[in-house]
């Protein structure tokens, strides 16, 4: 005899009879293991859908501008660090070319070819984090790994250049705290050129990944007009389709004399996100060797910035002149002219803008940090929406934002 | 590790099959050598924290590779970057909801004092909202200089009357 | 639309009695509070300025007048230029400001953070309230005469404040940020610490 099965109601017949589904809000954060630090995110469910999303940021504002009201402009360094602390070389370049426009200062080219190397291992840096953080939150954990081993290898080389792993406090106003160790100029060749074949062995895991596709393809699509309306920039934006790229557009720092490629995407997905920061990593060993290969010589800081920069330390501690010169430095700071600037630079999670107003004197009367995560968060109430619960951690991983940056 | 500790000494031949020891040590050394962290990650020194759990310097070697973001799961809390005031609530009420025995280690110069931020939103030191049982400094801590700390928490563990607290109503 | 925008033209063509602002890089220029609106729509819709970079504000001290000014930076993808707007903001007081939400649904956050930080109050604003700080925080932290270590209150959850009697404390400075205002110079030359950290005193929790 055979047992006929029945099957439950189907879902528009069982809700007919049911009441309107209640909507459930939930805290996601500020301790959650995907939200990349201390974001919170209020969400409003109806069932695995969200119907709206409330970013709760400030858990980590440490009141870093009411900081640097009150310290002068070299002891501010350290707290830019401590800004986006994944690429802590980019945000102390990006604060001093702002602070050197305000003194109207020009840095040498071998300052500049510098920076830039800096700046541009920061960035790599900062995407094998991204990417790990990314692969852990859609559950890999091989390629979380995997970056970690390459960013082991370059925190070595940042802790021979300045001493530490990160937080490297690196950029002085008017040049560097020192040049570059012997032989150090090799060792980063040597790391790009171990480097390119180890990071397309780790994209490799997630590119083709069915797994992958299937978690980040047509997931968190941002629009461009909604991209340029919310003020996202870096490859959050390129990822929507707008070619902006500020070493391109507005090059500084000498970034014009070389070449390479901006990777812009087409649908704004999670999926381009991630190209597009696997594609910079790329173009940024490319850059790397063009500054090696043309590393210019000469002074690393601004020799003639008296009031600004301290003279070398062998005539501090023997010329009475340089002497004072130092005292004044240290106690008073860089005496700046009255005015102010703002300047962007492309740091890794996109740009970061250093708005300085000064009255003259060694201090700022007011800094404003333009942050890139502040303004790529800003897009989430309206991105969440209408998706699921598990496509808001592929979105917050795909948008590769720190909450250092965000809440300065 | 092969310590000279007697209490564990075993000599099959007059035990057999059983073991006699102290429970304390038994008690201390299964909990300092299974350590579940939860990692308070906040700030930079999330990533260090990171950078322990990796490969180079694997924190998995010392039993403490099974980071635990439910705090009802988890021993020890490590509070790795800056406490602000607003987070400093969900710190306590996330402490208040591990199960004890339960230890925090306060990960860095921002979570020891307040660090380098003496401002207006910054906790000075989560010691004023939790119970701290070693602090490490470091702004941030070299990887090393946690391991170190764990080490040092693992030997603080095997301090405790265990079995005294055990069996305390 | 032209390549490279030229906001000093548009801005003098329609805008008249707009003033320049002495600016160290890019055209600068004070607008009077009630025209704000009409300028950063110009500046948008024919200047080719589509993207609102960052809203803030600048506090002169309590004993000027304006007090509050707040800054606009307007940025064009297709020039790649910024422009800077300031505008003072009419009361001391209680500063407020036309909110710039519906030209760019950038602004919202960011002026936010300007409520929280300043207390100035932007009309037309759908959700204004703190940001970085947390909703009862009773003060305005980045005015001039907020102290840097911060002034005491409440912390945020009244449970985890009766529970461990924890409060939010002014920092222990040692003597103060070490440093000369902008326009003055040290009163020492060496300065010493003060001895807090041994006056301190705190419970700590259970």
């Amino acid at each position: 005899m055979a047992t006929e099965y029945t099957f439950p109601d189907s879902a528009a017949k069982t809700a007919a009879a049911a009441p309107a589904p209640e909507k459930m809000t939930i805290s996601m954060g500020p301790s959650h293991p995907s939200t990349h630090g201390v974001l919170r995110l209020q969400l409003e469910l109806d069932g695995e859908i969200v119907t709206a999303a409330d970013p709760v940021v400030g858990y980590l504002h440490r009141g870093d501008e009411k900081i640097a009201e009150n310290m002068t402009y070299n002891q501010f360094v350290p707290y830019t660090d401590r800004l986006d602390y994944l690429a802590p070389l980019a945000n102390n370049v990006a604060y001093a070319i702002a602070v050197e426009r305000l003194a109207k200062l020009e840095m040498p080219p071998r300052c500049q070819a510098i920076r830039v190397l800096i700046c541009e291992l920061a960035r790599i840096s900062s995407h094998l984090m991204g990417l790990g953080a990314f692969g852990i939150d859609v559950g890999a954990w091989t390629v979380f790994l995997y970056t970690f081993t390459e960013r082991e290898k370059l925190y070595r080389l940042f802790e021979e250049l300045t001493g530490a792993r990160f937080t490297t406090s690196y950029t002085r106003i008017g040049g560097l705290a020192r040049d570059v160790p012997d032989g150090w100029l090799g060792r980063v060749g040597a790391f790009c050129d171990q480097f390119l074949p180890r990071l397309e062995e780790t994209l490799a895991l997630l590119t083709r990944n069915r797994i992958f596709l299937d978690r980040t393809a047509g997931i968190g699509v941002i629009a461009r007009e909604d991209a340029i309306a919310y003020g996202l920039t870096g490859p959050n934006l390129r990822g929507s389709g707008v070619p902006l790229d500020l070493r391109k557009d507005r090059p500084y720092c000498g970034y014009e004399q070389y070449e390479f490629d901006v990777p812009v995407g087409t649908r704004g997905d999670c999926y381009d996100r991630y190209l597009c920061r696997g594609e910079e990593m790329r173009q940024s060993v490319r850059i790397i060797r063009q500054v090696l290969k043309n590393f210019p010589g000469g002074d690393w800081y601004a020799r003639d910035a008296r009031k600004i920069f301290a003279p070398p330390k062998d005539k501090i501690l023997t010329s009475m002149e340089e002497l004072i010169q130092n005292f004044m430095l240290v106690t008073e700071g860089p005496q700046l002219p009255p005015g102010e600037v703002y300047f962007e630079a492309e740091n890794p999670k996109g740009a970061l803008g250093f708005y300085v107003v000064s009255r003259g004197g060694g201090v700022p009367w007011r800094l404003k940090i333009r942050s890139p995560s502040f303004c790529n968060l800003s897009i989430l109430p309206k991105v969440c929406v209408g998706a699921m619960l598990a496509d808001i951690v592929s979105l917050l991983g795909s948008l590769d934002f720190v909450m250092g940056e965000c809440d300065r | 590790m092969v310590s000279a500790n007697t209490e564990l000494a075993y000599n099959s031949k007059i035990e057999g099959d059983v073991v006699v020891s102290r429970l304390d040590a038994v008690i201390n050394w299964i909990r300092a050598n299974s350590m579940w962290p939860m990692p308070m990650g906040l700030a930079c020194c999330a990533i260090e924290l990171m950078a322990v759990a990796a490969a180079r310097f694997d924190i998995a070697r010392f039993g403490a590779e099974v980071m635990r973001f439910s705090p009802r799961q988890a021993d020890c809390m490590i509070v790795a970057g800056t406490v602000t005031y607003k987070m400093a609530p969900q710190v306590r009420r996330i402490y208040d909801q591990m199960p004890s025995p339960k230890w925090v280690i306060a990960m860095g110069a921002c979570a020891s004092t307040g660090g380098m931020y003496r401002s207006y939103a910054v906790l000075q030191g989560v010691d004023r909202i939790v119970p701290v049982d070693v602090y490490v400094s470091g702004c941030p801590p070299r990887p090393e200089a946690l391991l170190d700390a764990l080490i040092k928490l693992q030997t603080k563990v095997s301090r405790e009357p265990a079995a005294r607290q055990l069996f305390r109503a | 639309m032209t390549a490279t925008p030229d906001a000093a033209a548009l801005i003098q063509e329609r805008f008249p009695q707009v003033a320049g602002r002495p600016s160290g890089d890019w055209p600068a220029f004070n607008v009077p509070a009630d025209q704000v609106l009409a300028v950063l729509r110009t500046l948008r819709d024919e200047g080719g300025f589509d993207v609102l970079t960052d809203i803030t504000a600048i506090d002169a001290g309590p004993g000027s007048s304006p007090r509050f000014t707040t800054i606009w930076h307007l940025f064009s993808t297709a020039g790649h230029t910024y422009v800077r707007l300031a505008a003072a903001c009419a009361a001391d007081a209680q500063p407020a400001m036309p909110s710039a939400t519906g030209l760019w649904p950038a602004a919202n956050w960011h002026e936010r953070e300007a409520y929280d930080m300043f207390g100035i109050t932007f009309a037309g604003h759908p959700d204004l309230r703190r940001i970085l700080m947390w909703d009862g925080y009773p003060y305005f932290p980045l005015r001039k005469d907020f102290p840097l270590a911060g002034l005491e209150t409440e912390l945020p959850d009244p449970d985890v404040a009766a529970e461990t009697a924890a409060k939010v404390r002014a920092a222990p400075l040692m003597g103060g940020p070490f440093v000369a205002a902008p326009g003055t110079t040290l009163d020492e030359a060496e300065p010493r610490a003060g001895d807090q950290s041994w006056t301190e005193r705190t419970e700590k929790p259970r």
